[in-house]
């Protein structure tokens, strides 16, 4: 069977666009090849700088033909009816279809054979397509064509493609067809410098062997092979190591089509720089790798550059100019890293009061102020230091105005560590300055030390607070802020450090001091506004002036939150539960127990709710905890249907006087045992011990179940039934709502 | 076609060689070889040479210097590659021609880059510029890790789509130079190729300029006139472009020196900003404000013959 080789062949493709786009090459030529019947044996899709090339093998030399049957009309239907039949199915006269009996009468029927058409032409119909509607994440228009509306766009210019069709042992054909302004052929073109010439190709083999020739590797993953080898080479042979880098691998092989690896090196004084400097100077702006001394671990002075061609010269001059350029830009690290240790951190504070955090939530000097208080108050609950978390607390943004992390943002609390340790801060203070942002994704450690501890869940609670008082919070896939991100860390520092903190008290004042500077935000630009153009200002001047007089005093008397504040800090609290459901599910626990613990009152401590939550799981896979489980549900079930059709509820406690069955006693007596027993297990946080003690009530409920009849006829004892059968929902309360749990 | 020249011409050791050698490629590439706007420019990109002529279906193909001014890069001389003041190199090909990429390689080599023996590159960089409200998608130029160029093919220029698109290259010309006399600080670039006493450097003739426009860009600028003129500047586009429409608004008639003042009140804000006062919050509408100038400036220009308007 044939094969297809397709190959678009352009000016330089984005590096970061270039594996995505071979995948969607792929997928879409193959998804439409199998839609019109032409199946396959299996598909490759490559990408250079500047090809992206698909070869597909084992097509079908022909689509299958379709028989097909397609009801119509009534013979007799009217005039109209029978025209649209004609064309739905392609027929000319009515005299092509035949007539066919059913229950209601004869009916036109139109038989449609479709043979197969070859592949050849499928194909010469789908890569158009597919080409004209590529999902590159940006594309351009060039050229003459550009003029027109409807050009072809593409990642950049499009210069010509190759599209084979044929069998492996016979000629290949050309798939006939045109993209944009260029037609389909049999000819690409070798490397850009190094071999320009057009070449021939037919099929896949010959394709890459020539284009080897030619110089070019088009194979993205044997660039990137050829590139680690050689890297690796080169550094052992002096006797160093390379700093290996897959991102940076991956985009330098989508930089080149014959990669040439070559070593320079830089003078030694700029080891003095911060080795993560020295990194992100060659690697961001250079796209270089660094290369260590195994001895010690450490960068040395040399630098590992990928060329794109075998230079006349042997890459020296290549070589010189990165070197040149390398040592212009680590001067320009080393003069930004000088230039910021003669600046102590605390001294770059007062410029954040000129920096906007938010514009509804004030300014990056008043989310400090936030922060240092908050890690303040969190420092002793997390067992750190109170004055060394707020002094870490301070001090944790500063390193963002300095020179370095303006020019590499990825090293932002590195650096502040870094001057931190130099200014002779704590040890704590410094690393509380790196380790705050921490996790910064689900993949990274959340931090250890408690002072960094104490600012980190500052930091985080802070941003969640401050999103949540001035109503911004995350919608579907929009996140700008990061919160989820925030919460996900709020939630892993607190479980991975055991720490035990009711949220809702915790979150409390962070909240009320985010409302005061949302306050003040608003005043600052209520000002701006002279008031002679808004009569209303002076107004919302006043109220403004009102709510911050409240919010002082609450902050002030420290008051329990108010039921305005309970409403943001319960919708806060749903939030972090969802994330705590998510991490659960990622983990392959039941998240269902979430919302079963979360809908009892007042749990907002997440060491509890997840101790609760595991104990509850434990219990669920035993038989007692599955009957019971089925117990509460059937009892939850019937109070539901009879309090409906009463119109009533059933609250309250039963009359001991109306239990008469010996069943009915006996779970009266054994819910009031066992409740006390939970109750007492739960305030002594042992939860394994309450639902051993909710187990107790199985074999009474079972019973119950076997033996009472509750809608008795006797009106008074019914009600006492049904109010017994609340006191079991009731009773399991105590450990979780029954009715949240799946299954049962 | 370097070998040719008397080694006072040659761009390897001649700033003002090299950018002859380049005037010279492209005027035999057919472009009309113009000479620098006259008023303040943060960019090559601002001359009405390419701002305007990107727009509108008339070919056009040029190419000039042109120094540009950007307050905020002034270093006091002290920094050996920044500078307020420096030279770009501007060509524009309209529409792009398909071997644009093959012209520009012909044109280092032409100033001595041989890509035999260096490392040339294209590497992702799209183009945006807020202000003029125009955007393009193209690379920057590596030789042997050095960006020496920027290549952008426009998509939009003050806010219209670009029909057809125009090529836009600009070389960084004194980065360049500094790369092929082998240079590193640009106040020792020889200017003028000659030697001993009749060797004029760049700093000769520029570093006194770059020390006096840093202590005025950054210190001493009247910001009280600045703010006056951006407002005048302002007022004055709109009122320009407004007595340049003809009754039914088919026509155009006086776009050119609107569009002057786009520029001016481009540069005022540029300087106001380097000085500090402009707030980030103000920036932004700042921007805005000269954006809308520009537009406001593109759409008469499609209605003038220049534009292609009948």
């Amino acid at each position: 069977m044939p094969d297809l080789l397709l190959e678009f062949f352009s000016e330089e493709i984005p590096a970061r666009m270039q594996a995505r786009a071979a995948e969607d090459l792929k997928k879409l030529v193959t998804d439409k090849l199998v839609a019109a019947g032409l199946t396959y044996d299996g598909a490759k899709a490559f990408a250079t700088p500047r090809r992206l090339a698909l070869a597909v093998a084992g097509i079908l030399v022909r689509q299958p033909d379709i028989k097909d049957e397609r009801k119509g009309p009534k013979v007799g239907a009217p005039e109209q009816a029978i025209a649209g039949f004609l064309r739905a199915a392609g027929l000319t006269s009515i005299d092509q279809a035949k007539v066919q009996p059913d229950k209601k009468g004869d009916f036109y029927v139109a038989v449609i054979d479709k043979p197969g058409r070859p592949a050849i032409e499928v194909i010469a119909g789908i890569v158009p397509e597919v080409a004209k509607a590529f999902p590159w994440p940006k594309a351009m228009r060039w050229g003459e064509a550009s003029a027109k509306p409807g050009a072809l766009n593409w990642a950049r210019p499009l210069h010509s493609i190759v599209a084979m069709f044929g069998p492996e042992t016979e000629e290949a054909d050309v798939v006939p067809f045109t993209v944009g302004e260029v037609a389909a052929g049999d000819t690409t073109y070798g490397h850009r410098f190094l071999a320009p010439a057009p070449i021939k190709v037919k099929r896949l083999d010959d394709y890459m062997a020539r284009l080897e020739k030619a110089k070019v590797v088009v194979d993205p993953a044997r660039r990137a092979q050829i590139i680690l080898t050689d890297a690796k080479t080169l550094a052992f042979a002096q006797g160093f190591e390379l700093v290996e880098d897959e991102g940076l691998l991956a985009e330098v092989a989508g930089l080149v089509e014959w990669p040439v690896v070559l070593m320079g090196s830089f003078d030694k004084e700029f080891l003095a720089i911060p080795e993560e400097v020295i990194r992100a100077t060659i690697r961001n702006n250079q796209k270089c790798f660094v290369v260590r001394d195994p001895q010690t671990a450490k960068l040395t002075n040399k630098f590992i550059l990928v060329s794109n061609i075998e230079a006349s010269d042997g890459g020296g001059a290549i070589v010189a100019g990165n070197e040149r350029v390398i040592r212009a830009r680590l001067s320009d690290a080393k003069f930004f890293y000088d230039t910021d240790l003669k600046t102590r951190l605390e001294d770059r504070l007062p410029k954040f009061s000129q920096i906007v955090f938010h514009e509804k939530l004030g300014t990056q000097a008043e989310r400090i102020t936030r922060i240092t208080a908050l890690a303040g108050h969190l420092a002793p609950i997390v067992g750190a230091d109170a004055a060394k978390a707020e002094r870490a607390a301070q001090l944790c943004k500063a390193d963002l105005l300095t020179e370095v992390v303006g020019e590499f943002p990825e090293l932002q609390g590195l650096m502040g560590k870094y001057y931190a340790e130099v200014q002779g801060e704590d040890e704590a203070v410094a690393h509380a300055i790196e380790d705050h942002y921490k996790p910064k994704g689900p993949d990274d450690l959340v931090p250890a030390d408690p002072v960094s501890v104490a600012v980190a869940l500052a930091d985080k609670i802070d941003i969640l607070t401050g999103f949540w008082a001035i109503d911004e919070k995350p919608t579907g896939s929009k996140d700008p802020y990061a919160l989820r991100r925030a919460a996900l860390g709020v939630i892993r520092i607190i479980l991975d450090g055991g720490i035990r903190l009711r949220l809702i008290s915790a979150m409390t004042h962070p909240l009320r001091f985010s409302f005061l500077h949302m306050n003040v935000a608003m005043q600052r630009m209520l000002k701006t506004v002279p008031s002679e153009h808004n009569p209303e200002i002076s107004q919302q001047m006043l109220r403004l002036g009102a709510q911050v007089q409240e919010i002082g005093n609450r902050l002030r008397f420290n008051a329990p939150a108010q039921d305005d504040e309970l409403e943001v800090l319960g919708s806060l609290l749903a939030f972090l539960a969802d994330r705590l459901k998510v991490q659960l599910r990622e983990q392959g626990a039941r998240h269902d127990l979430v919302d079963a613990v979360f809908a009892l009152e007042g749990q907002d401590d997440l060491v509890l709710v997840v101790r609760r939550i595991e104990a509850l799981a434990k219990f669920l896979d035993t038989d007692d905890g599955k009957n019971l489980l089925a117990g509460t549900k059937r009892a939850a079930n019937i109070l539901r249907i009879e309090e409906k059709k009463d119109n009533t509820s059933y609250a309250g406690a039963p009359n001991a006087a109306l239990l008469q069955l010996p069943e009915e006693k006996e779970l009266a007596r054994a819910i009031g045992v066992a409740k006390a027993e939970a109750d007492q297990a739960v305030a002594k946080e042992d939860f394994a011990s309450a639902m051993t003690a909710m187990s107790k009530l199985r074999p009474h409920v079972d019973a119950f179940f076997e033996k009472v009849t509750v809608n008795a006829d006797d009106g008074k004892l019914r009600a006492n039934r049904l109010r017994l059968l609340n006191e079991i929902r009731e009773a399991t309360r105590t450990v979780a709502d029954f009715s949240k749990i799946e299954g049962g | 076609m370097a070998d040719d020249l008397p080694a006072h011409m040659r761009p390897e050791r001649s700033f003002q060689g090299l950018i002859l050698a380049l005037q010279r490629f492209w005027a035999d590439q057919g472009c009309v070889i113009l000479q620098p706007y006259d008023m303040e420019v943060g960019a090559g990109t601002f001359h009405p040479a390419t701002t305007l002529r990107a727009l509108g279906p008339k070919r056009w193909n040029a190419a000039y210097v042109q120094p540009s001014r950007r307050p905020k890069d002034g270093r006091y001389g002290e920094n050996p590659n920044r500078l307020q003041h420096y030279y770009q190199f501007q060509v524009i090909l309209k529409p792009s021609p398909p071997d644009i990429q093959e012209l520009y390689l012909k044109s280092l080599a032409a100033i001595g880059v041989d890509a035999r023996l260096h490392d040339i590159r294209f590497v992702e960089d799209d183009w945006e510029s807020p202000t003029l409200g125009a955007w393009g998608l193209g690379w920057e130029c590596w030789c042997d890790g050095m960006e020496v160029s920027q290549f952008t093919y426009f998509q939009q220029v003050a806010g219209f789509e670009c029909a057809p698109v125009a090529g836009e290259l600009t070389y960084g010309l004194e980065r360049l130079a500094m790369y092929v006399q082998g240079v590193d600080r640009v106040y020792d670039l020889n200017f003028n190729g000659r030697d001993g006493a009749d060797k004029v450097s760049y700093g000769d003739v520029f570093l006194q300029a770059e020390q006096e426009y840093s202590r005025h860009n950054f210190e001493h600028s009247d910001t009280a006139m600045l703010f006056e003129q951006f407002k005048m500047a302002e007022a004055a586009c709109k009122k320009y472009l407004d007595a340049g429409w003809s009754a039914d608004r088919s026509k155009h008639l006086m776009v050119l020196p609107a569009y002057d003042q786009c520029i001016k009140a481009s540069h005022v804000f540029n300087l106001l900003d380097a000085r500090g006062v402009i707030s980030v919050t103000e920036r932004q509408s700042y921007i805005l404000r000269v954006r809308e100038l520009a537009k406001a400036c593109g759409e008469a220009w499609l209605k003038t013959e220049g534009g292609g308007a009948s």
